[in-house]
Protein backbone atom coordinates (compact mmCIF):
# COMPACT_ATOMS: atom_id res chain seq x y z
CA UNK A 1 0.00 0.00 0.00
CA UNK A 2 1.19 3.51 -0.82
CA UNK A 3 0.07 6.41 1.34
CA UNK A 4 -0.79 9.69 -0.45
CA UNK A 5 -0.56 12.76 1.76
CA UNK A 6 -3.61 15.03 1.94
CA UNK A 7 -1.48 18.14 1.31
CA UNK A 8 -0.26 16.62 -1.94
CA UNK A 9 -3.84 16.34 -3.19
CA UNK A 10 -4.82 19.85 -2.04
CA UNK A 11 -1.79 21.45 -3.67
CA UNK A 12 -2.19 19.49 -6.91
CA UNK A 13 -5.82 20.54 -7.27
CA UNK A 14 -4.99 24.19 -6.55
CA UNK A 15 -2.31 24.14 -9.23
CA UNK A 16 -4.53 22.37 -11.77
CA UNK A 17 -7.32 24.94 -11.30
CA UNK A 18 -4.96 27.82 -12.00
CA UNK A 19 -2.98 26.24 -14.82
CA UNK A 20 -6.07 24.96 -16.63
CA UNK A 21 -7.53 28.46 -16.67
CA UNK A 22 -4.33 30.29 -17.68
CA UNK A 23 -2.52 27.94 -20.03
CA UNK A 24 -4.33 26.41 -22.97
CA UNK A 25 -3.06 22.96 -23.94
CA UNK A 26 -0.99 22.70 -27.12
CA UNK A 27 -3.40 20.24 -28.75
CA UNK A 28 -6.23 22.80 -28.54
CA UNK A 29 -4.07 25.69 -29.69
CA UNK A 30 -2.81 23.68 -32.67
CA UNK A 31 -6.38 22.74 -33.58
CA UNK A 32 -7.35 26.44 -33.46
CA UNK A 33 -4.43 27.34 -35.74
CA UNK A 34 -5.44 24.56 -38.12
CA UNK A 35 -9.03 25.83 -38.23
CA UNK A 36 -7.74 29.37 -38.91
CA UNK A 37 -6.03 28.00 -42.03
CA UNK A 38 -9.17 26.18 -43.14
CA UNK A 39 -11.69 28.95 -42.44
CA UNK A 40 -12.90 30.65 -45.62
CA UNK A 41 -15.17 33.30 -44.06
CA UNK A 42 -13.27 36.61 -43.65
CA UNK A 43 -15.11 37.45 -40.43
CA UNK A 44 -14.50 33.92 -39.16
CA UNK A 45 -10.79 34.39 -39.82
CA UNK A 46 -10.79 37.63 -37.81
CA UNK A 47 -12.54 35.90 -34.93
CA UNK A 48 -10.06 33.01 -34.92
CA UNK A 49 -7.14 35.45 -35.00
CA UNK A 50 -8.52 37.16 -31.89
CA UNK A 51 -9.12 33.83 -30.12
CA UNK A 52 -5.55 32.68 -30.82
CA UNK A 53 -4.13 36.05 -29.77
CA UNK A 54 -6.21 35.88 -26.59
CA UNK A 55 -4.82 32.46 -25.70
CA UNK A 56 -1.27 33.73 -26.14
CA UNK A 57 -1.98 36.77 -23.94
CA UNK A 58 -3.44 34.52 -21.24
CA UNK A 59 -0.36 32.27 -21.37
CA UNK A 60 2.16 35.10 -21.34
CA UNK A 61 0.45 37.23 -18.69
CA UNK A 62 -0.70 34.26 -16.55
CA UNK A 63 -4.33 35.39 -16.55
CA UNK A 64 -7.55 33.45 -17.24
CA UNK A 65 -8.19 33.02 -20.98
CA UNK A 66 -11.93 33.43 -20.29
CA UNK A 67 -13.78 35.24 -17.50
CA UNK A 68 -16.03 32.21 -17.04
CA UNK A 69 -13.54 30.15 -15.09
CA UNK A 70 -16.18 27.50 -14.71
CA UNK A 71 -17.49 25.01 -12.22
CA UNK A 72 -14.78 22.45 -11.51
CA UNK A 73 -15.30 18.89 -12.73
CA UNK A 74 -12.85 16.32 -11.38
CA UNK A 75 -12.28 12.76 -12.53
CA UNK A 76 -10.46 10.70 -9.90
CA UNK A 77 -8.86 7.39 -10.71
CA UNK A 78 -7.95 5.81 -7.41
CA UNK A 79 -5.48 2.94 -7.58
CA UNK A 80 -6.50 -0.05 -5.46
CA UNK A 81 -3.05 -0.10 -3.84
CA UNK A 82 -3.14 3.43 -2.43
CA UNK A 83 -4.12 4.28 1.11
CA UNK A 84 -6.10 7.40 2.01
CA UNK A 85 -7.24 7.97 5.60
CA UNK A 86 -8.92 11.36 5.06
CA UNK A 87 -11.95 12.70 3.18
CA UNK A 88 -10.64 12.97 -0.40
CA UNK A 89 -13.64 15.07 -1.52
CA UNK A 90 -12.94 17.55 1.23
CA UNK A 91 -9.28 17.71 0.17
CA UNK A 92 -10.26 18.38 -3.45
CA UNK A 93 -12.67 21.13 -2.46
CA UNK A 94 -9.95 22.74 -0.35
CA UNK A 95 -7.72 22.72 -3.43
CA UNK A 96 -10.47 24.33 -5.50
CA UNK A 97 -11.04 26.99 -2.82
CA UNK A 98 -7.31 27.82 -2.73
CA UNK A 99 -6.96 27.77 -6.52
CA UNK A 100 -9.85 30.14 -7.14
CA UNK A 101 -8.67 32.52 -4.44
CA UNK A 102 -4.94 32.55 -5.22
CA UNK A 103 -5.45 32.39 -8.99
CA UNK A 104 -7.89 35.35 -9.06
CA UNK A 105 -10.47 33.15 -10.75
CA UNK A 106 -14.18 34.00 -10.84
CA UNK A 107 -16.39 32.32 -8.26
CA UNK A 108 -19.29 31.05 -10.32
CA UNK A 109 -21.03 28.50 -8.08
CA UNK A 110 -24.33 29.05 -6.23
CA UNK A 111 -25.19 26.96 -3.18
CA UNK A 112 -28.76 26.15 -4.18
CA UNK A 113 -29.96 26.04 -7.80
CA UNK A 114 -33.18 27.86 -6.91
CA UNK A 115 -32.31 30.50 -4.33
CA UNK A 116 -28.93 31.08 -6.06
CA UNK A 117 -26.65 32.46 -3.35
CA UNK A 118 -22.98 32.31 -4.40
CA UNK A 119 -20.83 29.98 -2.27
CA UNK A 120 -18.05 32.56 -2.58
CA UNK A 121 -15.20 30.11 -3.19
CA UNK A 122 -16.29 28.17 -6.29
CA UNK A 123 -16.83 24.98 -4.26
CA UNK A 124 -18.09 22.35 -4.38
CA UNK A 125 -16.53 20.62 -7.37
CA UNK A 126 -18.38 17.88 -9.24
CA UNK A 127 -16.28 14.80 -8.51
CA UNK A 128 -16.43 11.46 -10.33
CA UNK A 129 -14.56 8.54 -8.81
CA UNK A 130 -13.29 5.36 -10.39
CA UNK A 131 -11.32 2.57 -8.71
CA UNK A 132 -8.53 1.29 -10.94
CA UNK A 133 -5.64 -1.17 -10.52
CA UNK A 134 -2.32 0.27 -9.38
CA UNK A 135 -0.65 2.46 -6.77
CA UNK A 136 -1.29 5.94 -8.10
CA UNK A 137 -3.97 8.59 -7.90
CA UNK A 138 -4.83 10.31 -11.20
CA UNK A 139 -6.65 13.63 -11.08
CA UNK A 140 -8.15 15.06 -14.28
CA UNK A 141 -9.59 18.51 -13.68
CA UNK A 142 -11.77 20.54 -16.04
CA UNK A 143 -13.16 24.01 -15.26
CA UNK A 144 -16.43 23.91 -17.23
CA UNK A 145 -17.95 27.18 -18.40
CA UNK A 146 -21.71 27.55 -18.52
CA UNK A 147 -21.98 29.02 -22.03
CA UNK A 148 -21.20 25.70 -23.65
CA UNK A 149 -22.48 23.44 -20.85
CA UNK A 150 -25.94 25.05 -21.17
CA UNK A 151 -26.19 23.96 -24.81
CA UNK A 152 -25.79 20.26 -23.91
CA UNK A 153 -28.52 17.65 -23.93
CA UNK A 154 -29.46 14.08 -22.96
CA UNK A 155 -32.06 12.23 -25.01
CA UNK A 156 -33.40 8.69 -24.77
CA UNK A 157 -33.65 7.63 -28.41
CA UNK A 158 -35.17 4.30 -29.45
CA UNK A 159 -33.07 1.51 -30.97
CA UNK A 160 -34.94 2.05 -34.28
CA UNK A 161 -33.53 5.60 -34.43
CA UNK A 162 -30.09 4.02 -34.81
CA UNK A 163 -26.97 5.56 -36.31
CA UNK A 164 -28.82 8.13 -38.42
CA UNK A 165 -31.02 9.12 -35.46
CA UNK A 166 -27.94 9.85 -33.37
CA UNK A 167 -26.46 11.97 -36.16
CA UNK A 168 -29.65 13.95 -36.59
CA UNK A 169 -29.89 14.61 -32.85
CA UNK A 170 -26.30 15.88 -32.70
CA UNK A 171 -26.62 18.07 -35.81
CA UNK A 172 -29.93 19.57 -34.62
CA UNK A 173 -28.47 20.28 -31.17
CA UNK A 174 -25.41 22.03 -32.59
CA UNK A 175 -27.41 23.99 -35.15
CA UNK A 176 -29.90 25.23 -32.55
CA UNK A 177 -27.05 26.34 -30.28
CA UNK A 178 -25.47 28.48 -33.06
CA UNK A 179 -22.97 30.94 -31.52
CA UNK A 180 -23.96 30.42 -27.88
CA UNK A 181 -21.46 27.67 -26.92
CA UNK A 182 -18.57 29.79 -28.30
CA UNK A 183 -17.55 27.85 -31.41
CA UNK A 184 -15.30 26.43 -32.71
CA UNK A 185 -16.47 23.81 -30.24
CA UNK A 186 -15.46 20.31 -29.28
CA UNK A 187 -18.42 17.96 -29.20
CA UNK A 188 -18.42 15.14 -26.62
CA UNK A 189 -20.96 12.44 -27.35
CA UNK A 190 -21.93 9.56 -25.08
CA UNK A 191 -23.96 6.72 -26.54
CA UNK A 192 -25.30 3.77 -24.56
CA UNK A 193 -25.42 2.79 -20.91
CA UNK A 194 -28.33 4.35 -19.06
CA UNK A 195 -29.70 7.88 -18.64
CA UNK A 196 -26.91 9.03 -16.30
CA UNK A 197 -24.15 6.88 -17.82
CA UNK A 198 -24.41 8.42 -21.28
CA UNK A 199 -24.01 11.92 -19.81
CA UNK A 200 -20.85 10.82 -18.05
CA UNK A 201 -19.57 9.17 -21.25
CA UNK A 202 -20.04 12.47 -23.10
CA UNK A 203 -18.11 14.40 -20.45
CA UNK A 204 -15.34 11.78 -20.44
CA UNK A 205 -15.16 12.04 -24.23
CA UNK A 206 -14.27 15.74 -23.83
CA UNK A 207 -11.25 14.78 -21.71
CA UNK A 208 -9.66 12.91 -24.63
CA UNK A 209 -6.74 14.58 -26.46
CA UNK A 210 -8.11 16.53 -29.42
CA UNK A 211 -6.30 14.48 -32.06
CA UNK A 212 -7.02 10.94 -30.87
CA UNK A 213 -9.58 8.75 -32.60
CA UNK A 214 -11.93 6.19 -31.10
CA UNK A 215 -10.80 2.57 -31.12
CA UNK A 216 -14.38 1.54 -31.78
CA UNK A 217 -14.92 1.46 -35.58
CA UNK A 218 -18.53 2.69 -35.46
CA UNK A 219 -17.69 5.49 -33.05
CA UNK A 220 -14.73 6.48 -35.22
CA UNK A 221 -16.90 6.65 -38.34
CA UNK A 222 -19.40 8.76 -36.44
CA UNK A 223 -16.65 11.12 -35.25
CA UNK A 224 -15.38 11.65 -38.78
CA UNK A 225 -18.78 12.08 -40.42
CA UNK A 226 -20.17 14.35 -37.73
CA UNK A 227 -17.14 16.64 -37.78
CA UNK A 228 -17.54 17.09 -41.52
CA UNK A 229 -21.30 17.63 -41.33
CA UNK A 230 -21.17 20.00 -38.33
CA UNK A 231 -18.72 22.14 -40.28
CA UNK A 232 -21.23 22.32 -43.14
CA UNK A 233 -23.86 23.89 -40.86
CA UNK A 234 -22.40 27.34 -41.58
CA UNK A 235 -22.32 28.53 -37.96
CA UNK A 236 -18.59 29.32 -37.95
CA UNK A 237 -16.46 30.90 -35.23
CA UNK A 238 -18.69 32.53 -32.57
CA UNK A 239 -21.72 31.97 -34.83
CA UNK A 240 -20.70 34.76 -37.22
CA UNK A 241 -20.92 32.39 -40.19
CA UNK A 242 -18.16 30.18 -41.54
CA UNK A 243 -16.82 26.72 -42.16
CA UNK A 244 -15.16 26.10 -38.79
CA UNK A 245 -17.85 25.27 -36.24
CA UNK A 246 -16.18 22.30 -34.53
CA UNK A 247 -12.53 21.46 -33.84
CA UNK A 248 -13.27 17.84 -33.03
CA UNK A 249 -16.01 15.33 -32.28
CA UNK A 250 -15.40 12.66 -29.64
CA UNK A 251 -17.70 9.69 -29.27
CA UNK A 252 -17.59 7.31 -26.28
CA UNK A 253 -19.82 4.24 -26.24
CA UNK A 254 -21.01 1.68 -23.66
CA UNK A 255 -23.29 -1.38 -23.82
CA UNK A 256 -26.96 -0.68 -23.18
CA UNK A 257 -30.38 -2.32 -22.68
CA UNK A 258 -32.06 -4.06 -25.65
CA UNK A 259 -34.82 -1.45 -25.56
CA UNK A 260 -32.66 1.69 -25.08
CA UNK A 261 -30.51 4.10 -27.04
CA UNK A 262 -29.42 6.85 -24.62
CA UNK A 263 -27.48 9.71 -26.23
CA UNK A 264 -25.79 12.68 -24.58
CA UNK A 265 -24.29 15.66 -26.38
CA UNK A 266 -21.90 17.74 -24.26
CA UNK A 267 -20.64 20.88 -25.95
CA UNK A 268 -17.27 22.40 -25.08
CA UNK A 269 -16.27 25.94 -26.04
CA UNK A 270 -12.97 26.78 -27.78
CA UNK A 271 -11.48 27.53 -24.35
CA UNK A 272 -11.24 23.77 -23.82
CA UNK A 273 -9.57 23.50 -20.46
CA UNK A 274 -8.50 20.33 -18.73
CA UNK A 275 -5.32 19.25 -16.99
CA UNK A 276 -4.21 15.93 -15.59
CA UNK A 277 -1.76 14.91 -12.90
CA UNK A 278 -0.67 11.50 -11.67
CA UNK A 279 0.24 11.34 -7.98
CA UNK B 1 -14.28 51.59 -37.81
CA UNK B 2 -13.62 53.60 -34.62
CA UNK B 3 -16.61 54.83 -32.63
CA UNK B 4 -17.01 56.67 -29.35
CA UNK B 5 -19.65 56.66 -26.62
CA UNK B 6 -22.26 57.92 -25.94
CA UNK B 7 -23.66 56.77 -29.30
CA UNK B 8 -25.29 59.38 -31.50
CA UNK B 9 -27.99 58.70 -34.11
CA UNK B 10 -25.49 59.66 -36.79
CA UNK B 11 -23.02 56.97 -35.70
CA UNK B 12 -25.77 54.37 -35.39
CA UNK B 13 -27.10 55.16 -38.87
CA UNK B 14 -23.64 54.46 -40.31
CA UNK B 15 -23.23 51.05 -38.71
CA UNK B 16 -24.04 47.89 -40.68
CA UNK B 17 -24.16 44.28 -39.56
CA UNK B 18 -20.74 42.67 -40.06
CA UNK B 19 -18.79 45.89 -39.40
CA UNK B 20 -15.80 45.47 -37.12
CA UNK B 21 -15.73 48.35 -34.65
CA UNK B 22 -13.34 49.64 -32.00
CA UNK B 23 -15.21 51.36 -29.18
CA UNK B 24 -13.67 54.15 -27.09
CA UNK B 25 -15.29 55.88 -24.11
CA UNK B 26 -17.42 54.84 -21.17
CA UNK B 27 -19.49 51.66 -21.20
CA UNK B 28 -21.49 50.06 -18.38
CA UNK B 29 -21.45 46.45 -17.22
CA UNK B 30 -24.61 44.62 -16.25
CA UNK B 31 -25.81 41.04 -16.50
CA UNK B 32 -28.66 38.85 -15.22
CA UNK B 33 -29.27 40.03 -11.64
CA UNK B 34 -28.39 43.69 -12.35
CA UNK B 35 -30.82 43.75 -15.29
CA UNK B 36 -33.60 42.49 -13.07
CA UNK B 37 -32.97 45.36 -10.64
CA UNK B 38 -32.72 48.04 -13.37
CA UNK B 39 -36.01 46.97 -14.89
CA UNK B 40 -37.71 46.97 -11.47
CA UNK B 41 -36.53 50.55 -10.90
CA UNK B 42 -37.98 51.64 -14.25
CA UNK B 43 -41.28 49.90 -13.49
CA UNK B 44 -41.52 51.85 -10.23
CA UNK B 45 -40.56 55.13 -11.93
CA UNK B 46 -37.38 55.36 -9.90
CA UNK B 47 -34.08 56.75 -11.23
CA UNK B 48 -31.41 54.36 -12.56
CA UNK B 49 -27.95 54.32 -10.91
CA UNK B 50 -26.48 55.84 -14.11
CA UNK B 51 -27.80 57.93 -16.99
CA UNK B 52 -28.63 55.30 -19.59
CA UNK B 53 -29.32 57.71 -22.50
CA UNK B 54 -27.08 56.99 -25.47
CA UNK B 55 -25.04 54.47 -23.49
CA UNK B 56 -23.80 50.95 -24.12
CA UNK B 57 -24.31 48.07 -21.69
CA UNK B 58 -21.71 45.29 -21.76
CA UNK B 59 -22.87 41.87 -20.61
CA UNK B 60 -19.88 40.73 -18.57
CA UNK B 61 -18.93 39.25 -15.23
CA UNK B 62 -15.14 39.65 -15.03
CA UNK B 63 -12.65 37.65 -12.99
CA UNK B 64 -11.14 39.47 -9.98
CA UNK B 65 -8.26 41.83 -10.88
CA UNK B 66 -4.79 40.54 -10.07
CA UNK B 67 -2.50 43.00 -8.27
CA UNK B 68 -1.52 45.66 -10.83
CA UNK B 69 -4.53 45.06 -13.08
CA UNK B 70 -7.59 47.35 -13.28
CA UNK B 71 -9.83 44.39 -14.11
CA UNK B 72 -9.50 40.65 -14.61
CA UNK B 73 -10.45 38.76 -17.76
CA UNK B 74 -13.59 40.31 -19.17
CA UNK B 75 -15.17 38.62 -22.18
CA UNK B 76 -18.89 38.76 -23.03
CA UNK B 77 -21.58 36.47 -21.66
CA UNK B 78 -24.59 35.07 -23.55
CA UNK B 79 -26.90 37.95 -24.49
CA UNK B 80 -30.16 36.06 -24.88
CA UNK B 81 -30.50 35.74 -21.10
CA UNK B 82 -30.94 39.52 -21.02
CA UNK B 83 -33.60 39.50 -23.77
CA UNK B 84 -36.65 39.78 -21.47
CA UNK B 85 -35.24 43.00 -19.94
CA UNK B 86 -33.82 44.60 -23.08
CA UNK B 87 -36.84 46.28 -24.73
CA UNK B 88 -37.61 48.19 -21.50
CA UNK B 89 -34.03 49.48 -21.31
CA UNK B 90 -34.08 50.50 -24.98
CA UNK B 91 -37.30 52.37 -24.31
CA UNK B 92 -35.46 54.21 -21.52
CA UNK B 93 -32.75 55.38 -23.93
CA UNK B 94 -30.14 52.61 -24.02
CA UNK B 95 -28.45 52.69 -27.44
CA UNK B 96 -26.07 49.76 -27.53
CA UNK B 97 -25.44 46.33 -26.10
CA UNK B 98 -22.34 44.13 -26.25
CA UNK B 99 -22.58 40.40 -25.64
CA UNK B 100 -22.38 37.12 -27.50
CA UNK B 101 -24.87 34.95 -29.37
CA UNK B 102 -28.08 35.87 -31.13
CA UNK B 103 -31.11 37.79 -29.79
CA UNK B 104 -34.80 36.93 -29.90
CA UNK B 105 -36.99 38.50 -32.59
CA UNK B 106 -38.70 40.90 -30.18
CA UNK B 107 -35.30 42.31 -29.22
CA UNK B 108 -34.30 42.73 -32.86
CA UNK B 109 -37.57 44.59 -33.46
CA UNK B 110 -36.96 46.83 -30.44
CA UNK B 111 -33.44 47.55 -31.75
CA UNK B 112 -34.90 48.82 -35.03
CA UNK B 113 -37.71 50.73 -33.31
CA UNK B 114 -35.46 52.56 -30.84
CA UNK B 115 -32.53 53.02 -33.26
CA UNK B 116 -30.03 50.98 -31.29
CA UNK B 117 -27.21 48.55 -32.07
CA UNK B 118 -26.33 45.07 -30.87
CA UNK B 119 -22.62 44.26 -30.94
CA UNK B 120 -20.95 40.93 -30.28
CA UNK B 121 -17.51 40.68 -28.76
CA UNK B 122 -15.43 37.52 -28.99
CA UNK B 123 -16.71 35.01 -26.45
CA UNK B 124 -13.80 33.49 -24.59
CA UNK B 125 -11.39 36.32 -25.44
CA UNK B 126 -11.43 37.68 -21.89
CA UNK B 127 -7.70 38.33 -21.62
CA UNK B 128 -7.52 40.21 -24.93
CA UNK B 129 -10.55 42.39 -24.15
CA UNK B 130 -9.28 43.21 -20.64
CA UNK B 131 -6.30 44.96 -22.24
CA UNK B 132 -8.64 47.57 -23.76
CA UNK B 133 -10.18 48.46 -20.37
CA UNK B 134 -8.26 51.38 -18.85
CA UNK B 135 -10.24 52.14 -15.69
CA UNK B 136 -13.09 50.72 -13.68
CA UNK B 137 -15.52 52.53 -11.38
CA UNK B 138 -18.16 50.80 -9.27
CA UNK B 139 -21.60 52.28 -9.92
CA UNK B 140 -24.07 50.06 -8.05
CA UNK B 141 -24.95 46.65 -6.60
CA UNK B 142 -21.58 45.67 -5.18
CA UNK B 143 -23.42 42.90 -3.32
CA UNK B 144 -23.74 41.11 -6.66
CA UNK B 145 -19.99 40.42 -6.87
CA UNK B 146 -19.02 39.68 -10.49
CA UNK B 147 -22.42 41.11 -11.48
CA UNK B 148 -21.80 44.57 -9.98
CA UNK B 149 -22.64 47.47 -12.32
CA UNK B 150 -19.36 49.09 -13.27
CA UNK B 151 -18.40 52.00 -15.49
CA UNK B 152 -15.53 50.97 -17.75
CA UNK B 153 -13.32 53.40 -19.59
CA UNK B 154 -12.35 51.54 -22.77
CA UNK B 155 -9.99 52.32 -25.63
CA UNK B 156 -10.46 50.47 -28.92
CA UNK B 157 -12.63 47.74 -27.44
CA UNK B 158 -13.05 45.20 -30.33
CA UNK B 159 -16.57 44.17 -31.38
CA UNK B 160 -18.68 43.32 -34.40
CA UNK B 161 -22.07 44.77 -35.37
CA UNK B 162 -24.67 41.97 -35.30
CA UNK B 163 -28.06 43.73 -35.45
CA UNK B 164 -28.33 47.18 -37.04
CA UNK B 165 -31.26 49.60 -37.40
CA UNK B 166 -31.97 48.34 -40.91
CA UNK B 167 -33.01 44.90 -39.65
CA UNK B 168 -29.84 43.14 -40.81
CA UNK B 169 -28.57 40.24 -38.72
CA UNK B 170 -24.94 39.15 -39.10
CA UNK B 171 -25.55 35.70 -37.66
CA UNK B 172 -28.71 34.81 -39.55
CA UNK B 173 -27.46 36.23 -42.86
CA UNK B 174 -23.94 34.84 -42.67
CA UNK B 175 -24.81 31.38 -41.36
CA UNK B 176 -27.14 30.77 -44.29
CA UNK B 177 -24.40 32.00 -46.60
CA UNK B 178 -21.93 29.36 -45.37
CA UNK B 179 -24.44 26.57 -44.76
CA UNK B 180 -24.05 23.64 -47.14
CA UNK B 181 -27.50 22.20 -47.58
CA UNK B 182 -26.68 18.54 -48.01
CA UNK B 183 -26.49 18.22 -44.20
CA UNK B 184 -28.28 15.35 -42.48
CA UNK B 185 -30.84 13.90 -44.84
Amino acid sequence: MRYIERDLVVEAVERLCIEANYYIEDDVLNALKRSRKLETSPIGQKVLDQIIENDFIARNDSVPMCQDTGMVVVFLEIGNLIHIDYDIYDAINEGVRNGYLHGYLRKSVVKHPLDRVNTGDNTPAVIHTKIVMGNSLTITLAPKGAGSENMSLVKMLTPADGYEGVKKLVLDTIFDAKGKPCPPIIVGIGIGGTFEKCALLAKEALMRPIDDVSEDPIARKLEEELLEEINKLGIGPLGFGGTQTALAVKVNVYPCHIASLPVAVNTQCHAARHKKIVL
Amino acid sequence: MKITTPLTDEVIENLRSGDQVYITGKIYTARDAAHKRLVELLKNNQPLPFDIKGQIIYYVGPTPAKPGQVIGSAGPTTSSRMDPYTPVLLEAGLKGMIGKGERRDYVKEAIVKHKAIYFAAIGGAGALIARTIRSVKTIAYEDLGAETIRELEVVDFPAFVVNDIYGNDLMLDNISKYRMEDKNE
